[in-house]
């Protein structure tokens, strides 16, 4: 089973302080996190492959160069490849650029099961780009999700949030699924044994050239 | 020459960050005050790779690097002096000389028991009549057909009465001093090995430090650590590891009361205004924040020097002179920063000037360190 999960580095916002006079973010000096949605996202998929007992794992974010570190600690926690999606041709996008880059990023992949990605990322929190992806790769998206029940090779079963309790759906693959931890989620620390192993695991990086070709064919 | 961290490193030290200020930061002060000692943690810690650091994979361990062990001591001792203690005696002292000078049968018989945070391995050199000194021990084995005989008391030893397994320390051929002394493992719960006083310390009070009885102990010949009569050389060397993890150890600490004093300085108000506006404060703060870079230099550069397999003993010496006397100062600061808020238990600065004390004593004092970096320099 292909598993992918897209995820984001983001500013630590419990760092974040308000500069008094001028009432803007100060972002200077604020240690970057992996967006904790995204670190539910990417255990959830490490325990789905460890359940089914085979597949592997893809993690992809777009982002700066730095934004590695991110994906050095989900190759720690279980994945088994990371694609970094780096130019400055990217910088500023918005959430429907972004959710297209990714979606050629996963074409570029081939094959998929499902698509893991977090509900939303805590420092622009809108929940856009998880849909948006799912709209350009044309396949369905389950948002909301606390917990996958039973996922097999054809189909799984998931918990979606609601305001008053919780839905349990089916749903086929190839599917995106949007996830927002429960609020006893505690994220794991991966073992240091972990950290070494990350470092050999596949690390590529892509930029814009790449892209272009791509988008030739695609658009 | 490059002072930057790899990714992988500032990876460990985040994770390490993290899992401290989540699982010890909330019961340091319980640590401290009602001398707990957390098992649970540590049992996490394992999981983690926090008790076999340096021990490689295949006993168990996590097969880091010597830096990162150091970067790993730092985070664990900025919350809790007394976990940084315990980690460190049973990664240096206790695992680190199973591996270092143990046969394979002993590595695979005893390492991953011991790399897993379930149990500990402790090192019993230092006796009543015998610190610094320590060819100068006078606790005996001797060999009685199959079996070694050990008599003698041991003291201040770190973890030594929880420990699963302790490497003894003893005298096997009493008419030499140094070149007479033999490391031998004694399991707990051997007939004629008691746990005697439990120490009632200053500070690290989380922190196990007891008294070892032996009288009549027998155990088998295969416990031998290493070759007969060259313990003392395994004391030094292992000793020699200590002093950089001692070093990182106090460099955590300082970093805590430079951290808080920072915090504090720019928090608290008098004559109108923050106390880290007044020169008085900024000067103590910059000193402390220059001294606690210097020292983890120091520290990476001696554990540097042991990654790349070259002499280390002296930069571990001066790590360790440098990092516990600054530490001193640093905490010593904290507490003048803080006030009268700093004497009292509320706050941790006062538990980081009782704890960092240690630093200077364990593991070969101050005095023994400028002993052995005046002698490298040829007096």
């Amino acid at each position: 089973m292909k598993l992918i999960a897209c995820i984001k580095q983001v500013p630590d916002t419990a760092e974040v302080k308000v500069d008094p006079k001028t009432h803007t973010l100060i972002r200077d000096g604020v240690p970057s996190i992996l967006n904790p949605y995204d670190q539910f996202a990417i255990e959830e998929c490490v325990r789905i492959k460890e359940e089914i007992g085979e597949g592997s794992i893809s993690v992809i974010t777009m982002g700066p160069p730095q934004a590695r570190s991110a994906l050095m600690r989900c190759l720690a926690l279980g994945a088994d490849e990371a694609i970094l999606i780096s130019d400055k041709a990217f910088a500023g996008s918005d959430t429907w650029a972004t959710a297209y880059t990714l979606s050629l990023a996963i074409k570029k992949i081939g094959s998929f099961d499902i698509v893991f990605c977090g509900q939303q990322a805590i420092d622009g929190d809108t929940a856009q780009v998880g849909p948006e992806l799912a709209q350009q790769l044309g396949i369905p998206q389950v948002t909301y999700i606390e917990k996958i029940e039973i996922c097999n090779k054809h189909k799984l079963t998931i918990h979606k949030q609601t305001e008053d309790g919780y839905q349990i759906l089916e749903a086929k693959l190839p599917v995106l699924l949007a996830l927002l931890p429960p609020t006893s989620f505690q994220p794991e620390h991966p073992p240091m044994s972990s950290i070494l192993k990350a470092k050999k695991k596949p690390f590529n990086v892509w930029d814009a050239k790449l892209w272009e070709a791509m988008n030739q064919n695609l658009v | 020459m490059d002072f930057n961290l790899t990714e992988q490193k500032k990876l460990f030290q985040k994770v390490i960050r993290e899992f401290c200020e989540k699982e010890l930061k909330p019961i340091a002060p319980k640590i401290d005050q009602e001398e707990y000692f957390p098992f649970d943690l540590y049992k996490k810690m394992g999981k983690m790779g926090l008790m076999g650091m340096t021990v490689p994979q295949k006993y168990g361990g996590a097969g880091i690097d010597k830096v990162s062990y150091m970067i790993a001591l730092e985070e664990i001792s900025r919350f809790c002096g007394s976990t940084g203690l315990t980690v460190e005696a049973h990664n240096t002292l206790g695992c680190g000389y199973i591996y270092e000078y143990g046969s394979e049968e002993q590595r695979k018989k005893y390492l991953p028991n011991y790399t897993n945070g379930e149990g500990f391995a402790a090192l019993a050199i230092t006796e009543p009549n015998a610190g610094s000194d320590v060819a100068a021990l006078q606790t005996t084995a001797v060999l009685d057909k199959d079996e070694w005989v050990i008599n003698g008391t041991k003291q201040f030893i770190t973890s030594g009465d929880i420990a699963g397994v302790t490497i003894v320390m003893a005298k096997t051929d009493k008419d030499k001093a140094a070149k007479g002394i033999s490391a031998i493992l004694v399991e707990k719960d051997t007939k004629g090995f008691k746990i005697g006083q439990l120490e009632d310390k200053l500070g690290l009070r989380g922190s196990r430090t007891a008294e070892l009885i032996f009288e009549d102990c027998r155990v088998p010949k295969e416990n031998l650590l290493g070759e007969e009569n060259k313990g003392f050389y395994g004391v030094m060397d292992t000793l020699d590891r200590g002093r950089t993890a001692v070093g990182a150890m106090s460099v955590g600490i300082a970093r805590g009361a430079l951290e808080d004093s920072l915090e504090y300085a720019q928090q608290r108000q008098q004559f109108g205004r923050p106390i880290g506006k007044f020169q008085a404060i900024r000067w103590m703060i910059a000193d402390m924040a220059t001294e606690v870079d210097a020292a983890r230099l120091l520290v990476y550069r001696a554990a540097f020097l042991e990654d790349q397999k070259l002499p280390y003993s002296t930069e571990a010496a001066m790590a360790k002179l440098f990092a516990s006397e600054i530490a001193m100062r640093a905490t010593n600061k904290a507490i003048q920063i803080f006030g009268g808020y700093g004497y009292i238990r509320e706050y941790p600065v006062e538990r980081y000037f009782r704890d960092v004390k240690l630093c200077q004593i364990g593991e070969g004092t101050s005095e023994v360190q400028r002993i052995v970096i005046s002698k490298r320099l040829g007096l």
